[in-house]
């Protein structure tokens, strides 16, 4: 190591502001506070749930509110945005190779999309 | 060379951030149904005690929320991290204390049901 290693003048607390790309990573990064706070609604829920029909009852009441609703539309908005994220970096992360050739990144983020719309309709009709 | 615990935590992180990413979207939307009132038939009691009464239905829930806690732990301490925190072996403490806990309050309450 040379005697005067040379340091980047950095913020280690708004890095990201300076690149679109940064900005895109944070974004991404983030989507995992929503998440985790979604998971514990549903623990609570599951709470609920075990203690019976009326307390269940008051939980939906209570989701029932201007915050209940906003809540949800956020993290609706950061699990779309976490699961594109997701997806779209798949050819990287699980390349697959047939013969000599590697199967186009395309085709593997479109079967992705095309399972996420599947899974998506299942639920959807069986819950709804 | 050193024994890791990089690859448990790491491999919840990938299985957790596929699993959100396929089933986290729809199950949000349809609790957001819920909270405005178009009463889907999922988010009833009925309809999730009885989900939830058999063993195949306490797996797949127990499945979903252990590998969400896990996956958002792991990513949000390294987001700590990338937000100036440099008290990383806190931060770990907190936020796999946190899905610690979550995973073993699942694991009562679906046992209670």
């Amino acid at each position: 190591m040379s005697s005067k290693p040379y340091v980047r003048e950095m913020s280690k607390t708004t890095w990201f502001l300076s690149q679109p790309r940064y900005k895109r990573y944070m974004a991404r990064e983030v989507t995992c506070v929503f998440i985790f706070a979604y998971t514990f609604l549903l623990i609570v829920a599951l709470a609920r749930l075990a203690q019976g029909p009326d307390a269940f009852q008051e939980f939906l009441n209570a989701l029932r509110s201007p915050l209940g609703v906003l809540f949800n539309v956020a993290v609706l908005i950061a699990t779309v945005y976490h699961s594109m994220s997701w997806f779209n970096v798949t050819p990287q992360a699980m390349p697959i190779q047939m013969g000599e050739e590697f199967v186009p990144g395309k085709i593997i983020v479109s079967a992705h999309y095309g399972a996420w719309a599947v899974v998506s309709l299942i639920v959807l009709f069986l819950g709804v | 060379m050193a024994k890791s615990n990089k690859p448990i935590f790491w491999g919840l992180f990938a299985a957790g951030g596929t699993v959100t990413a396929f089933v986290t979207p729809v199950l949000v939307l349809i609790t957001l149904f819920a909270a405005m009132r178009f009463s889907p038939a999922l988010f009833t009691y009925e309809y999730l005690h009885a989900f939830a009464a058999n063993w195949l239905g306490k797996l797949v829930i127990f499945g979903i929320i252990l590998l969400s806690l896990w996956h958002a732990a792991h990513r949000l301490r390294v987001t700590v991290h990338d937000f100036g925190v440099r008290a990383d072996t806190l931060v770990a403490y907190v936020v796999y204390g946190l899905a610690g806990l979550g995973t073993l309050l699942t694991i009562i309450y679906l046992l209670r049901i």
